[in-house]
């Protein structure tokens, strides 16, 4: 039960949020959102890691009730966690938190709403994180898009309306056609339910039938192509991610933070969850073409970042080029390459959510983000330039930082891949990627950060506010925590992820 | 009186236990006229109002009452034959009764604000009772006759409260159309039933069904009278090719009347539609007269121009009339697939449509009863309107924000599950092709309904707004209800779809 105590409190967090008055909001928003956070250390400690929930692992606090039985499928109420998802639920608690906090300064305007949607959007993540019914999950999935709508279309930049509906579009698209894909799989399936354990062992098991004219071999690719764009929409990869540029430019930084940080993750985590656990055959047999997509992905997305101006547009992009290195260890398919790109997913949530709000916090005391108004500002924002410095240096994978964790594993995994053909050329290309990185994010900091002070705008520049800094240090200590230890989450993620080699018969390590 | 009604007893307070609800309904009709003639100068808009809701929610009562005590239902002695086989009481009748008061009751809500300063409401609200009374009578009709008289029944009031502001130009040219196209589209039914009758000498269903196995040569005959019988159901559904009057008169009507109309006279025509052809017409396939494809065609080119149209209005109310003519073609998907032959798949899916219907009628009648409420207002008509509602009007406009995304069929909200065990029912049937129409016009449809979300939350205000925020109870508690169901009915759309499923099959026994 105490997975729903979890949902129920964060709920009422965000009730009780929309109800506050506007000037109570922000403080209360702060403290409540602390409850998820002790709920989800509690589960930490409880935590007993047993394999992978999908494939026939122990799935920990685990409930299962019966919801309604439509055309002689059981829909359920089907929740629980194992090392992959629980590590999402604990980074989805702390960055909310965190981005809460960063909306002090920049959110002046309906702040109950704007803290309440906040909370139901945490609320929904961690019901994406820990439903193990497809139905279940699908309706928090789709919950997500509806308060990410109202974050960048109210609270947005001068272009909101359009970002926030391109979002939505997009994402909604994407979706059906992940549905319309998945429920051909299921007819095909001789399983009463949509719990998600039950499909994966019944597909392992070979059960796979035809859909009407369809033979089943065909049926499997068919659904995993559609599957796999729906989520590669939402991670997004290259040619898909152009909704994800305007959306985070638009978006206030507390919203970038949670649609970098947990939102893109929902799609990485998607694809672990569907395409590569339920049918890892397909996935073999797609790997060359997603594999050149993963690194194009990482290379493309790396060299728009080159060619912008706009600090945020520069981390935007960023992200485009970081998820392609979790499809990458994703198609990988080895110890390394599925846990490393498990463990990129926190990785990348922290540092690209650090990245977010440093931007931020310079944008509110300059109230510009482009590369050229500005030099120099590490004499006047002394803590705020250096911590957004340690978080380039994260993103570009330095030592004992979680960034380089992430990355080493991937390519580790990714360069012995006996599933992928050529994985040593896909890998050594995808690094390359990384002196990409280091170049616009060098450039960038040279240009803003350092040399004589120059600011084209009018206003005076102060040191940051201590809540502005906070969580920026919060989230610089838990990317050094995690790169220093990585197996805090590895460990798990490892026994969560490894029992899916099976299904392929092994593989490299 | 015992909870159960059994036997095939014929004297009259046995008929008038069996048919309460509709006996209600038309008793309160019946007092609504009393209370004006013994008081022809006093308005008492009040008194009358909250006698008709107390009518339609004890009519409400007693057919939940009797859809959970079995009554008419297999378990309890099977369905209840009255006048001769006439009139048959069952499940099916007693859900759309359900679905007919409920939507009543909403609408007597929101028209006692609407009428406010009516001169002599009484008149309004009999007509609204009586027409309520005539859709049971649809519903439980089992011979054409019945059919026939009580879908005349049901059009005259209807007619009369389209032109019911007498003043306004609009409403009085929707009324005009309404009753033309009404007219001719009765003559074709009459004329379609007098050919049934011809090729079977009979006018009961049942019989219709025994004799048609038997009309040799006359085949053709008794094909161009399904045909036109059909017509008549596409009339009262608003499906093409009938639908021309649909836009208009939804538009020029008073709001309430739109949302009764498109709600409640729509789910009749459906319930005179699943009972004629599922019981009358069925063997009908065996001799060569392919209802099923004919409904098929008619759902794809009433689903498509419904939606298309839909999303090329400037104004809302015009949006939600072809909106409702889509959400007929969703509901024939039910009627097409009923002729796939094995009962079990039949009753599925029209339990499906049945349950679709029950949904809409609460998100429907919700989203037109805002629109009533914006006419109040006298904000305009038009999307740019619409903009900036929400900082006035909060809780309405969320409650409109939960009805087009539930009508678009997002997973939040219960029109997603109803849509969802439709499309489910139809590919098991053997009518994907249906389904994916479906699926296609539904992601469609979420551009223009989420045009009214962005005009009311996205947008700032471009008219002045002073008269909004004024809060009519009856009108308020309305759309704050029917938002509330139609959240409930994604939790709760269990017993919904079990009670929809059960009536459906008893037809098919």
């Amino acid at each position: 039960m105490i997975l729903e105590a979890l949902l129920a409190v964060t709920f009422a967090a965000a009730l009780l949020v929309f109800a506050a008055p506007d000037e109570y909001a922000p403080k209360l928003a702060f403290g409540l959102s602390l409850l998820p956070i002790a709920g989800s250390l509690y589960l930490w400690s409880a935590f007993e890691s047993g394999g992978n929930a999908l494939t026939g692992g122990e799935i920990a606090f685990n409930t299962v009730v019966p919801w309604l039985e439509v055309a002689g499928y059981q829909l359920q109420w089907y929740v629980g966690l194992d090392g992959i998802s629980l590590p999402l639920v604990i980074l989805t608690t702390f960055l909310t938190s965190l981005a809460i906090v960063s909306a002090w300064t920049p959110i002046d305007e309906r702040q109950s709403q704007f803290y309440g949607l906040m909370l139901l959007m945490e609320a929904n993540l961690i019901g994406v994180f820990t439903a193990l019914d497809f139905f279940l999950w699908f309706v928090f999935w789709e919950a997500v898009l509806v308060p990410m709508y109202f974050l960048i279309g109210i609270w947005g930049g001068p272009r909101r309306k359009y970002a926030a509906i391109k979002f939505f579009v997009y994402t909604n698209i994407a979706s059906l056609v992940m549905f319309i894909g998945f429920m051909m799989l299921v007819i095909g399936l001789p399983v009463n339910s949509f719990g998600l354990p039950e499909i994966t062992q019944s597909l392992a098991a070979g059960e796979l039938g035809n859909f009407f004219w369809l033979p089943a071999d065909t049926l499997a690719l068919v659904a995993f192509a559609a599957m796999f764009i729906g989520f590669a929409v939402k991670v997004p990869v290259v040619p898909v991610h152009t909704w994800l540029p305007d959306a985070h430019v638009e978006a206030p930084t507390p919203v970038s933070v949670m649609l970098a940080g947990v939102l893109l993750k929902m799609g990485t985590y998607a694809l672990l969850r569907f395409n590569y656990t339920m049918l890892p055959e397909q996935a073999q047999y797609f790997a060359v073409p997603i594999a050149i997509i993963a690194v194009v992905s990482v290379i493309y997305g790396a060299m728009l970042a080159l060619a912008q101006e706009d600090l945020k547009r520069i981390v935007a992009y960023s992200s485009v080029s970081s998820m392609g290195y979790v499809l990458l260890g994703l198609v990988a398919f080895t110890e390394f390459g599925l846990g490393g790109a498990t463990f990129q997913m926190i990785a990348h949530g922290l540092i690209s959510g650090l990245m977010f709000m440093a931007v931020g916090v310079i944008y509110n005391a300059t109230h510009t983000r482009l590369v050229g108004d500005m030099s120099g500002l590490a004499d006047r924002m002394p803590i705020a330039v250096w911590i957004l410095v340690a978080g380039a240096f994260a993103y570009m994978g330095l030592p004992l930082m979680a960034g380089f964790a992430g990355e080493f594993f991937i390519f580790v995994g990714s360069f012995g891949s006996t599933v992928l053909p050529y994985a040593p050329v896909f890998t050594a290309v995808a690094m390359f990627g990384i002196v990409i990185v280091a170049g616009y994010l060098l450039r960038a900091m040279q240009g803003t950060l350092f040399g004589p002070f120059n600011l084209e705008t009018d206003y005076e520049l102060d040191r940051a506010p201590i809540h502005d800094v906070a969580p920026l240090v919060a989230l610089l200590a838990a990317i050094i925590v995690l790169g220093v230890v990585p197996s805090l989450f590895f460990d798990m993620i490892r026994d969560a992820t490894v029992p899916l080699l099976e299904l392929l018969g092994g593989g490299a390590p | 009186m015992s909870l159960v009604l059994q036997g095939t007893a014929t004297d009259w307070a046995f008929s008038v236990r069996a048919l309460l609800p509709v006996v209600l309904l038309a008793l309160t009709g019946l007092v609504v006229f009393g209370i004006n003639s013994l008081r022809p100068d006093g308005r008492d808009n009040k008194l009358l109002a909250l006698t008709s809701i107390a009518g339609t929610l004890s009519a409400l009562g007693v057919a939940i009452w009797y859809l959970l005590a079995g009554t008419g239902q297999p378990t309890h002695g099977g369905a209840i034959s009255l006048f001769s086989g006439a009139i048959i009481v069952d499940g099916l009748g007693l859900f759309f009764t359900a679905i007919f008061a409920s939507v009543a009751t909403l609408v007597i809500a929101a028209s006692y604000d609407y009428f406010e300063s009516d001169a002599n409401p009484a008149s309004f609200y009999s007509l609204l009772l009586l027409a309520t009374t005539a859709m049971g009578l649809m519903a439980v009709s089992n011979s054409l006759v019945t059919v026939f008289v009580s879908l005349e029944m049901a059009s005259l009031p209807s007619y009369a409260l389209v032109a019911y502001l007498k003043d306004n130009r609009g409403s009085v040219e929707a009324g005009l159309k309404y009753f033309l196209i009404g007219a001719v589209s009765s003559a074709v039914l009459a004329f379609g039933i007098s050919l049934v009758y011809a090729a079977t000498g009979s006018l009961l269903l049942p019989e219709v069904a025994a004799q048609i196995g038997s009309v040799g040569d006359l085949n053709g005959v008794l094909g161009v009278g399904v045909v036109m019988v059909a017509g008549g159901v596409a009339f009262k559904t608003a499906s093409v090719p009938f639908h021309f009057w649909a836009p208009e008169a939804y538009e020029g009507a008073p709001a309430p009347v739109s949302a009764f109309l498109s709600s409640a006279s729509k789910a009749a025509g459906f319930a005179v539609g699943f009972r004629v052809f599922a019981t009358g017409f069925q063997p009908a396939l065996d001799i060569g007269i392919d209802w099923g494809l004919l409904f098929g065609l008619l759902a794809v080119v009433t689903m498509v121009l419904g939606n298309f149209a839909a999303a090329t209005q400037t104004e809302v109310k015009r949006m939600l009339a072809y909106s409702s003519i889509g959400h007929a073609g969703y509901a024939l998907i039910g009627l097409a697939a009923i002729t796939a032959g094995a009962s079990a798949t039949n009753a599925t899916v029209m339990g499906a449509a049945m349950a679709h219907l029950f949904v809409y009628g609460f998100m429907n009648t919700g989203a037109f009863l805002f629109i009533a409420m914006v006419e109040r207002w006298g904000v305009g008509r038009t999307f740019e309107d619409y903009a900036g509602l929400a900082e006035r009007a909060p809780m309405a406009s969320l409650a409109m924000a939960v009805f087009m995304f539930s009508l678009a069929g997002l997973p939040l909200f219960g029109g997603f599950l109803s849509k969802y065990v439709l499309f489910l029912g139809a590919i098991n049937a053997g009518f994907w092709w249906l389904a994916a129409v479906g699926a296609v016009t539904s992601a469609l449809s979420l551009f223009y309904y989420s045009r009214v979300v962005k005009a009311l939350w996205l947008e700032s205000p471009t008219t002045d707004l002073d008269a909004v925020g004024d809060v009519p109870t009856g009108l308020y508690a309305a759309v704050i209800v029917a938002g509330v169901v139609t959240v409930l009915l994604l939790p709760g759309f269990g017993p919904v779809i079990e009670t929809a499923e059960a009536a459906a099959a008893a037809l098919f026994a």
